[in-house]
């Protein structure tokens, strides 16, 4: 049914759900370590913070993936360069995880200070009060409590990465659109190979959709809802 | 930097020698999808919120399928996938149409900007205040008059800020447009890379125009919000 095509387009979806994850990862961890900048006493730390959210979202993500993969390449060619040894050639799948980690890191961060905001100060104040450490605090109480005022925010911004990484095949990467673009020129039934790559996007869509229905049904376990 | 300004300069910002180009033609492609999209949505939306079926699920299905895939999926489909279709090419019209790159990156501009707009409208008009329903219904109005004079009035207004978001990812989504072969400011500074070699000012020189225009947005929507929001703004002295 797929002219053989299976297994290649199969690889291409794993290596763009790899891609996705893998950039979620490093987009929450710079999200979380951003709001902390963003909502911390530390002046320059904040603005740096507010500087790097404001830049990054008011520019298109596709322009800062072609400056931030061409320029780390020639950044480390000059280091390399430099310092006489050869040249290192960086990974395409790494730089696109590290960049595409990078920008929506900038996302994340606003959502998780809205959600670091909405958990009500007594609740710390009482964590450290029983003498809890600012990382048992940040574990216990922080967390738990952020995480369901974060969730539509995370949700959103999942939804928008996944839809971002088809972007990577410009930079040449093998996902799962170039998969589909290299099975339907060698076919002659580009159509149809790039109805089944959108049919993939939309299937990973429904199921984090669900995935996140879930989620928030767990994390919101306890609260009660006005009913109208 | 200099002389990517002194050679490029120009088809960065409106002519690239033979077409519109850069800035000008990625504010043409913002205007018009935009534009597009936002007359088409207001119906959509209003089928969407229909507590007729036959209304709202194909509307719910076109904003299902539009939002839930990559609009470069969708672009590469409409210009590469469409004309490889054997009876696409061999109606003249059509062949016409979607032969333009220009064409394509608007069409799907407008159909992926239009699904998100339709959800996005469809949400303020459920948020609508059941009275003022109920007042246009007592008044003895038509579903339309009240669409017309009631609903939709104080729910594009309540859909602002949320609709200057879409727009401004919109502006950031035009840039999958050089896949098309249009010469939007991206094209412009891939040709600037590949002549100069120098990525850091060529791919610079595009994301300070684009921050700049979402600048624009932004303060063109703000004020937008103050003029039609003001009502709902928190009054402090």
């Amino acid at each position: 049914m797929l002219y053989g095509f299976g297994p290649v387009l199969l690889a291409g979806t794993i290596q763009t759900i790899e891609l996705s994850l893998l950039s979620l990862g490093v987009a929450v961890l710079l999200g979380l370590v951003g709001a902390a900048a963003k909502l911390s006493f530390n002046r320059p730390l904040a603005v740096c913070a507010t500087a790097y959210t404001t830049l990054i979202r008011s520019v298109p993500d596709l322009v800062l993936m072609l400056l931030l993969f061409y320029s780390i390449q020639i950044g480390v060619n000059q280091v390399t360069d430099a310092l006489g040894m050869a040249q290192i050639d960086i990974d395409p799948f790494v730089a696109g995880v590290l960049t595409l980690g990078f920008i929506y890191g900038a996302y994340f961060t606003e959502t998780f200070r809205g959600a670091f905001l909405s958990v009500p100060r007594g609740q710390l104040e009482a964590g450290h009060a029983y003498g809890m450490s600012g990382a048992r605090v940040f574990a216990r109480i922080l967390f738990p409590q952020m995480m369901r005022f974060a969730l539509p925010g995370i949700g959103n911004n999942w939804q928008v990465l996944v839809k971002a990484t088809a972007l990577v095949s410009i930079i040449g990467l093998a996902d799962v659109v170039k998969a589909a673009q290299d099975a339907g020129r060698s076919t002659f039934n580009l159509f149809f190979f790039l109805l089944v790559a959108a049919l993939i996007y939309l299937a990973i869509t429904t199921l984090s959709n669900f995935a996140l229905i879930w989620l928030e049904r767990r994390y919101s376990v306890g609260v009660r809802h006005a009913q109208l | 930097m200099n002389d990517i300004l002194h050679q490029f300069g120009q088809a960065f910002l409106y002519w690239d020698g033979e077409h519109v180009s850069g800035l000008a033609m990625t504010l043409w492609l913002l205007v018009v999808s935009v534009a597009f999209g936002f007359v088409c949505a207001v119906p959509l939306a209003v089928a969407r919120v229909s507590s007729r079926r036959w209304l709202s699920l194909p509307v719910r299905f076109y904003t299902y399928v539009f939002r839930g895939t990559p609009l470069y999926v969708q672009l590469l489909l409409i210009y590469t996938g469409v004309y490889s279709l054997a009876f696409i090419r061999s109606e003249p019209l059509l062949d016409a149409f979607f032969r333009s790159g220009l064409n394509c990156a608007i069409l799907a501009f407008a159909l992926n900007t239009c699904a998100y707009t339709t959800e996005i409208f469809a949400g303020a008009i459920r948020s609508t205040s059941h009275g003022e329903v109920e007042a246009a219904r007592a008044y003895g109005m038509s579903p339309f008059t009240m669409y017309w004079r009631i609903v939709l009035p104080s729910a594009l207004r309540r859909a602002l800020p949320l609709y200057s978001n879409e727009v401004i990812l919109m502006l950031h989504a035009t840039t999958v447009a050089f896949t098309a072969t249009v010469p939007d400011i991206l094209k412009v500074a891939r040709d600037a890379n590949s002549a100069t070699y120098r990525s850091f000012e060529s791919f610079g020189l595009a994301a300070l125009i684009y921050c700049a225009v979402s600048f624009v947005l932004v303060a063109a929507f703000r004020r937008a919000e103050k003029r039609w929001l003001g009502h709902l703004a928190v009054r402090t002295r």
